[in-house]
């Protein structure tokens, strides 16, 4: 495993956080050939919020400049950014509009996965416009890429409402009773299985999906309906990540041959589905979670990833502005990812319990 | 909200006839149809916190209590009255959600008898019944 130099990595960043600590992440991935390193920043779940005219809700707003701010300032300089999904809260134009205005910042290419919040009013009308098409593959110094869409549900929901705004409102509610399971679908599952089919099996693969690929807690949409299907694909490879947004908290796992990674939100962060006590979930239990988030604080608990490869598994560095910083990376000796400080069988639950 | 009315009524029932000195007798018992009546009474005022909680009228930025705490997740009713560290004193739950409006949804803080400071209130501690009181916990 190696590791990265984060001290390198913020040199010009410090400078704006005035040697503040930042909330961020990093994702390591190298290969054996170290001229093949590569790293790349990964930032999700920004959910600008239209009020009116040309406000804005302030908070969402500095959650997203701060890290384009941030990530313009590493060094070395990622290769691309991945975003994660859900640039809008209720999919409108204005908010995409603004979004993807504060995001033209970012002095690399970037690659989009659609999440439900920017897909739900117009069924991705308007953002595959602007990023188009809604899932894609593409290959990067011999990794092999794949965005999904995998926040796709049921037609007959998705008809049934009297208006787009109604149907947008009531996906948009996490807690929502009535909203409806993600899945990737079949036709989404079949262009899978051909694009794959063109990738040699060592090829390390990179999923980017907004929902997580495996399920944890249905209630809140934790979850892909088809992840098993995805997983089915997905396994007949020797080293694969999958990358996901949605869940605005640190979750990791590994599940066969295939490591999972969440991202932090920009916008705010989510309590872990355990703390809910009326209905049991399924955390994976090698996650370690992060600390409860000062509410004081706005920004604590929200942040970006810096991605580093490496031996074609990925490292994840978060730096989390309240508590004390988080590494998580792939444990070549376990198999899985781990978080390097905090995972220990004698400590199940080693981060902050406290309210 | 997935739980019934009725379904809290069959377990509040014998709870209530335990509670009668002389239950065979149960001349001064409350009756079934008063138990559903009250019941009832106090499920409309968690469904009145439920709406207001998923409603941005009670701000004025669009925001949404839920945002943040769907299922009123992470809002931890049973450690309240407690020493807000960040405030500096002992506080009640009514105060704590005071803050999240007057600050995150930029709203106009409510007095502590408001009605609708009462259903959120009660749909908080509706979302985490079961969980044993703890007072003062961080």
């Amino acid at each position: 495993m190696k590791t990265l130099n984060r001290r390198d990595l913020l040199k010009g960043a410090m400078a704006l956080g005035g040697g503040s600590v930042l909330p961020m992440s990093l994702i390591e991935l190298a290969f054996a050939d170290a001229t093949q390193d590569f790293t790349f920043a990964y930032i999700s779940d920004s959910h600008i919020q239209h009020i009116k005219g040309n406000q804005f809700v302030r908070n969402w707003d500095r959650g997203l400049i701060r890290a384009v701010a941030e990530t313009n300032l590493l060094d070395p300089k990622p290769d691309f950014v991945l975003y994660g999904g859900d640039i809008a809260q209720l999919g409108t134009k204005p908010e995409i509009d603004h979004g993807l205005e504060i995001l033209s910042a970012l002095r690399y290419p970037v690659h989009y996965a659609l999440g439900e919040h920017d897909y739900y009013l117009d069924l991705g009308e308007y953002w595959e416009s602007q990023l188009g098409p809604q899932y894609y593959s593409f290959d990067h110094k011999g990794v092999h890429f794949v965005v999904l869409n995998s926040i796709l549900t049921h037609q007959a929901w998705i008809d049934k409402w009297d208006s787009p705004e109604e149907r947008m409102a009531t996906m948009a509610g996490l807690d929502n009773p009535n909203g409806s399971p993600f899945m990737v679908g079949r036709t989404q599952l079949l262009w899978l299985a051909g694009d794959l089919a063109q990738v040699p099996q060592q090829t390390p693969i990179v999923v980017l999906s907004h929902s997580p690929l495996q399920k944890i807690f249905r209630n809140w949409n934790f979850w892909t309906e088809d992840a098993e299907a995805v997983q089915a694909l997905l396994g007949l490879f020797d080293k694969v990540t999958v990358l996901y947004g949605h869940v605005h908290q640190i979750q990791y796992n590994q599940i066969g041959n295939i490591s999972f990674n969440s991202a932090m939100a920009t916008a705010w962060p989510w309590p872990y589905p355990r703390s809910y006590a009326q209905a049991p979930s399924h955390m994976p239990k090698l996650t370690v979670p992060m600390n409860r988030a000062d509410p004081f604080f706005e920004r604590d608990a929200t942040g970006w990833q810096f991605i580093d490869l490496h031996s074609g598994n990925v490292d994840l560095h978060y730096t989390l502005p309240d508590n004390t910083n988080r590494v998580v990376a792939f444990n070549e000796i376990t198999g899985q990812p781990e978080d390097t400080q905090f995972q220990s069988s004698a400590l199940p639950f080693p981060s902050q319990q406290h309210y | 909200m997935s739980r019934t009315p009725t379904s809290r009524l069959g377990a509040a029932v014998p709870a209530a006839l335990l509670l009668g000195l002389c239950a065979a007798a149960g001349a001064d018992e409350f009756d079934d149809a008063e138990l559903a009546r009250w019941q009832q009474q106090y499920f409309d005022v968690v469904a009145e916190g439920r709406r207001l909680f998923t409603s941005d009228e009670l701000g004025t930025n669009k925001l949404v209590c839920a945002q943040c705490h769907p299922n009123a997740a992470n809002t931890h009713p049973e450690t309240y009255p407690k020493l807000q560290q960040q405030l500096g004193r002992v506080v009640s739950l009514w105060e704590m959600i005071n803050w999240c409006i007057r600050n995150p949804l930029e709203g106009e803080a409510m007095h502590p008898a408001d009605p609708r400071m009462i259903a959120l209130e009660a749909y908080i501690h509706e979302e985490r019944r079961g969980v044993p009181l703890s007072p003062g916990k961080h």
